[in-house]
């Protein structure tokens, strides 16, 4: 990582380029063959920016909200229901935070097994950018300041005072293949896994995934300016969960799921094409989000990295039937992400089916919007300030 | 005697909503049965995904005791549905597909449905994370929001 580099370019330099329209922007996609057909050195003077997506589900998120104080009198509104999803009122008077895999609060859950987890945080987060209203209902304990004790009111997009997607965890750097050992048919985050390992579940979308393309966190940190939903997000840090230590591949790509990002960005701004609200048969709700992180070519280590493709990631298969939920630590080998594309793996004695439960096709939706926006100038890269650590 | 299984799109017009037709049918009958989908619509009719398993005499008499009733069949096949601007093309529905009607195409990574293919067994309407997979009868689209069985 240390040697002197051939190629030099700052972010002031390439947002310059983006300002006056000249930047060279090419897709994570694209920038493979750009690499082999050029050499790194080449590509790296070649090109300013290499765009990534990835649309998932994504359970670490949520809306942090001002509803803003009612007619007086003012409430502290202590508990908090959007939809009859409940949401969590233990800040200020009228801030909140409704979580993604929140169930609504008469969801039946696995009461009738498999549940259908029909409604939830991430659904509201939908109905709000689909232009709906969404049913607020709060409850307060009275206080000398705030004596009001109930208060209810629909609620568009537009009547909150402030609505910001902010996500925990999104992003993830790898993520397990899963598969099922057991005699029976399971149902998991990971979709349903059919007994005898008849089936193989993988999410990321492989190498268009943004931290694939900068597997040491290079360029992003606190302050990376990303498509999030359809809008403008920011990256603020590590997700949670970070695993700054993976063991990696030759090519510094983590073997097991390791890097995260915490992200956030107004809700106003953004599209319910990216953002959907999902429900897991017999495990929950969640949110399906849409990230595409700008990569700047810097030098031509930052040009080879986004030159990754789909058979140089490595991914672990895991057993959802016995390991996972009794936290073994243990995979089953890897397999390449291009085995998964192909729609079948082995795994040991037997060939198995794979299925997807990122979307590629939003993924490079995604990837290529984010590239028309830094080609028009529209969209010019935040420089990180923080760095997060990865090594 | 082998048993057959008849899977049928049931609508109930107002006058019989409230009777245990079902129940009837299936002690008559000596039929066994599986409820999967039922709901009443706000103009009171009852609509039913049901399930009827027996000897096919007995499914026969079966069909015609709820037509005398006035209740309305429809075959099931053909009646799923894909709202396409709904679908993502994630691929999680292929798990599942018992006839793989439902697809991933490996170069344009869009899932296809095959229509022709489905055999209308439902388990993508619960399946789909998005709900894009709906069951359609006349009345409209029934939503898989709507409770299952
Ligand atoms: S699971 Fe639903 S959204 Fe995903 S490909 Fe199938 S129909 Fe489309
Ligand atoms: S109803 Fe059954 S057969 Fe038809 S597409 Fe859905 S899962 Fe496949």
């Amino acid at each position: 990582m240390n040697k002197p580099k051939m190629v030099k370019k700052t972010i002031r330099e390439i947002n310059d380029r983006i300002s006056k329209g000249q930047a060279v922007v090419l897709t994570a996609r694209e920038m493979i063959d750009a690499v082999k057909s050029m050499g790194k050195v080449v590509a790296a003077r070649e090109v300013d920016v290499v765009t990534t997506g990835t649309f998932s589900p994504m359970c670490s998120s949520g809306l942090l909200f001002n509803m803003g104080q009612p007619e007086p009198p003012l409430i502290k509104a202590s508990k908090v229901w959007l939809n009859d999803v409940p949401a969590y009122g233990g800040l200020a008077a009228v801030d909140a935070f409704l979580g993604a895999t929140e169930p609504s609060e008469d969801d039946p859950l696995n009461k009738v097994y498999p549940g259908r987890f029909n409604y939830g945080g991430g659904h509201v987060i939908e109905d709000l950018l689909k232009g709906e209203k969404v049913h607020l209902r709060a409850l307060g304990y009275g206080t000398d300041c705030y004596p009001r004790r109930t208060m209810e009111r629909d609620y568009a997009l537009e009547d909150f005072r402030s609505a910001e997607l902010l996500n925990p965890r999104n992003a993830y750097q790898n993520y397990n293949c899963a598969v099922n050992f057991s005699d029976k048919l399971i149902y998991t985050y990971m979709g349903p896994l059919k007994p005898r390992c008849a089936n193989a579940n993988y999410a990321t979308s492989g190498a268009l995934s943004p931290l694939f393309n900068d597997p040491f966190f290079r360029t992003i940190g606190l302050g990376t300016k990303i498509f999030l939903g359809g809008g403008i997000g920011w990256v603020i840090g590590a997700g949670t969960q970070h695993n700054p230590k993976p063991l990696r591949t030759e090519r510094g790509l983590p073997l097991t799921p390791s890097g995260t990002l915490m992200v956030k960005g107004d809700l106003k701004g953004m599209q319910s094409r990216y953002l959907r609200g999902v429900s897991f048969l017999g495990y929950g709700c969640s949110l399906s989000v849409g990230i595409g992180v700008p990569i700047p070519i810097l030098d031509e280590e930052m040009a080879w990295f986004t030159g990754v493709s789909d058979g140089d990631i490595m991914i672990p298969v895991v057993d959802y039937g016995h390991d996972y939920p009794n936290g073994v630590a243990r995979n089953h080998g890897h397999v390449s992400y291009a085995d998964l594309r192909s729609g079948a793996i082995r795994v040991g004695e037997r060939e198995t089916a794979t299925v997807p439960l990122t979307s590629y096709t939003l993924s490079l939706e995604i990837a290529q919007t984010l590239k028309q926006w830094i080609e028009s100038g529209t969209f010019t890269l935040g420089e990180a300030q923080e760095h997060i650590f990865s090594e | 005697m082998s048993k057959t299984k008849e899977t049928l799109c049931l609508t109930f017009p107002p006058e019989v909503s409230g009777q245990p037709v079902v129940c009837n049918l299936v002690r008559i009958n000596d039929l066994d049965f599986n409820i999967l989908k039922a709901r009443i619509s706000p103009k009171q009719e009852g609509q039913m995904t049901l399930e009827i398993i027996g000897d096919r005499k007995q499914c026969r008499a079966g069909m015609r005791y709820l037509k005398e009733l006035g209740v309305k069949i429809t075959p099931v096949a053909q009646k799923i549905q894909r709202i396409e601007d709904s679908c993502v093309h994630c691929g999680l529905c292929t798990a599942l597909c018992p006839t793989k009607a439902l697809r991933m195409d490996l170069n344009s990574r869009e899932v296809l449905f095959l229509r022709e293919k489905c055999s209308a067994c439902g388990l993508c309407t619960s399946l789909c994370p998005v709900r894009a997979m709906v069951l359609e009868t006349e009345n409209g689209i029934w939503e898989a929001i709507a409770e299952g069985a």
